[in-house]
């Protein structure tokens, strides 16, 4: 295979290094910073990647099936890419102001070529490296306000927790390769023959997977450290970091234990179904805006676990095409957030009171963020849950799906209530008048688009369906 | 002279493994729970070295993910200190309970 056959299959990864390097001799070579140039220069790269990402569709695997590449890794890699895009134009306001932007960009490119190398691993070496490499710069990161208590402590509470559970994963692979002899998924699966010490491997995964996407019994990291870290990087860990981990979590589940089918789907379903509603009855009494979003998104991960459970390929499309929305409605949200904390740094939902007077503008972006993770129509978020209900339903899960509509019910609750604390609500001392820079407009425009738009394209879903495979 | 048996190194990791564990859950001081990762992670690797011997000889792949675990323990270990020595100018304590700002 020739070199530029290569750089084809691992474009994302390649470019993304071209730019970490670039920043390092900006880094050593300028004197003084241009910061607004760095940031533009980041974005044109990013839109570039974006774009690289439609030319052709190399399909194969290098270097001994480590790294794979196809359709569905490229489409999902895409969205990581779309994501971060959206969220360092959202964060560019905060960013110019910042002494330290040049480490900024550069430990969150490292975390996504992390995530790249992730989501198309083909053997669980290489899947363990990317998921180090996408979360000890993440922790890294959510220490990056080094003035405030709460970033340091959101910061250390994070990287106790990933290590402990990477560990257990690790002891899980450990137990993978005495079972079966292999680290590359195929050879994994072609071994696995569901012994009582194979399933045990299959709970010590799960372990380290729950604790990436905040499932319930490992979620307790997840409002701390939303709440300690700076927006821009809750944004990322809430969107970006949760996504690329479901897209391999699918992967791995499709490709590496179809064996064990039954008893995942079994331990699916009740997660699921716990995640939901603890998610929802901890999202009820939160008085901060980051928490609260924090559970929002623990609860949006339960949904997410019903296509998951659900094995066909309509599951994984509906999964992938749910993520997309999800990064819509939430980075729309954190937009709105961040905007506000950057100028007068509140962050309560009591401060939110009376918004719509001084600000309709961002009011209405946070009331369409919040009726898309809501799911009602006519927004995006109402065809996401709907497909996710529906692959669910045709697999039989019925009572998971009983459950689910019971909690979306629940979630209106509190939901609406940032609506009318927005709209209703009489406020003395309302947030003054915002001025919002071009950076964030052009965010919450491409959301508003997003939001209003991807449900009723079905162009959309179809483009998806037709990458996605099930068991 | 005969061989160790399998069992017995395995006992070891395991057991190293949940003493790990137990010492990260017991234990209130950053450093220490720190370690008791790097015990876990100790046992992983004793585990992975072991089946590469015992069971699968003739290739390497235990041997060389073992290579990858220390390096990014110390990596982990590296970020983990420089957090909590953040923690420690801003709460004057590395006791966990005493970063307590953030709760429910």
């Amino acid at each position: 295979m020739s070199l530029l056959n290569y750089i084809s299959m691992m474009r994302f990864e390649v470019f993304a290094l071209g730019i970490i390097v670039l920043l390092l001799l900006v880094k050593i070579f300028s004197e003084k910073l241009n910061t607004s140039f760095i940031l533009g220069f980041i974005n044109v790269a990013l839109v570039g990647l974006l774009v690289a990402g439609f030319i052709g569709h190399p399909h194969g695997n290098i270097f001994g099936r480590m790294f794979l590449n196809d359709g569905t890794i490229m489409l999902e890699k895409q969205i990581i890419t779309f994501a971060t895009l959206l969220i360092f134009l959202q964060a560019n306001f905060w960013l110019k102001k910042q002494e330290n932007c040049l480490e900024f960009c550069l430990l969150l490119f490292s975390v996504l070529i992390g995530m790249y190398f992730l989501v198309s691993s083909g053997n669980f070496l290489m899947f363990y490296l990317g998921l180090e490499m996408a979360t000890i710069p993440l922790a890294a990161l959510a220490a990056f306000d080094f003035g405030r208590m709460r970033s340091a402590e959101g910061a250390g509470k994070m990287i106790l927790s990933s290590a402990f559970s990477s560990a257990i994963l690790l002891f899980g692979l450990s137990l993978i390769y005495g079972t079966t002899g292999s680290l590359d998924f195929n050879e994994v699966r072609d071994a696995y023959s569901s012994s009582a010490l194979q399933l045990f491997t299959l709970a010590f995964v799960f372990v380290g997977f729950a604790f990436k996407i905040s499932i319930v019994p490992f979620h307790l990291w997840t409002a701390d450290v939303y709440e300690g870290s700076p927006v821009a990087v809750t944004s990322f860990l809430s969107v970006v970091s949760k996504g690329a981990s479901l897209f391999i979590f699918m992967t791995v589940l499709y490709r590496v234990f179809p064996m064990a089918q039954e008893t995942w789907v079994h331990i699916l379903v009740l997660l699921s179904a716990i995640t939901m509603t603890i998610g929802n009855l901890f999202a009820m009494r939160q008085t901060n805006i980051k928490r609260f979003l924090a559970f929002s998104s623990i609860t949006q991960a339960g949904y997410i676990l019903i296509g998951v459970a659900a094995t066909s390929s309509l599951s994984m499309a509906s999964v992938i095409y749910f993520i997309l929305i999800y990064t819509f409605s939430n980075i729309c949200a954190f937009t709105v957030v961040s905007i506000i904390s950057d100028r007068n740094g509140k962050e309560d939902i009591d401060d939110y009171k009376g918004l719509y007077k001084t600000n309709p503008l961002l009011s209405i972006a946070m009331m369409l963020a919040v009726f898309s993770l809501a799911g009602i129509p006519p927004t995006a978020g109402f065809f996401g849950k709907l497909f996710l209900l529906t692959s669910g339903a045709s697999s039989g899960l019925i009572a998971l799906i009983i459950i689910a509509s019971l909690n979306m019910i629940v979630s209106l609750y509190y939901y609406l209530k940032i609506v009318k604390a927005m709209f209703v609500d009489k406020n003395e001392s309302p947030i003054e008048k915002i001025s919002i820079d071009i950076s964030a407009k052009t965010v919450l425009i491409i959301c508003f688009v997003g939001i209003l738009a991807v449900g009723f394209i079905s162009f959309v879903f179809e483009y998806i369906h037709s990458l996605s495979f099930g068991l | 002279m005969s061989e160790i048996p399998m069992t017995y190194v395995l006992f070891v990791s395991f057991a190293l493994f949940f003493i790990g564990a137990y010492g990260f859950l017991t234990r209130r001081n950053m450093i220490t729970m720190l370690m008791a990762v790097e015990l876990m992670l100790n046992a992983v690797n004793i585990n992975f070295v072991a089946f590469n011997k015992y069971l699968f000889p003739e290739k390497g792949d235990g041997v060389f993910f073992t290579i990858f675990i220390i390096t990014i323990a110390a990596a982990e270990a590296a970020v983990a200190i420089a957090i909590i020595i953040n923690i420690y100018r801003k709460f004057k304590s590395i006791d966990s309970e005493d970063a307590d700002t953030l709760k429910w």
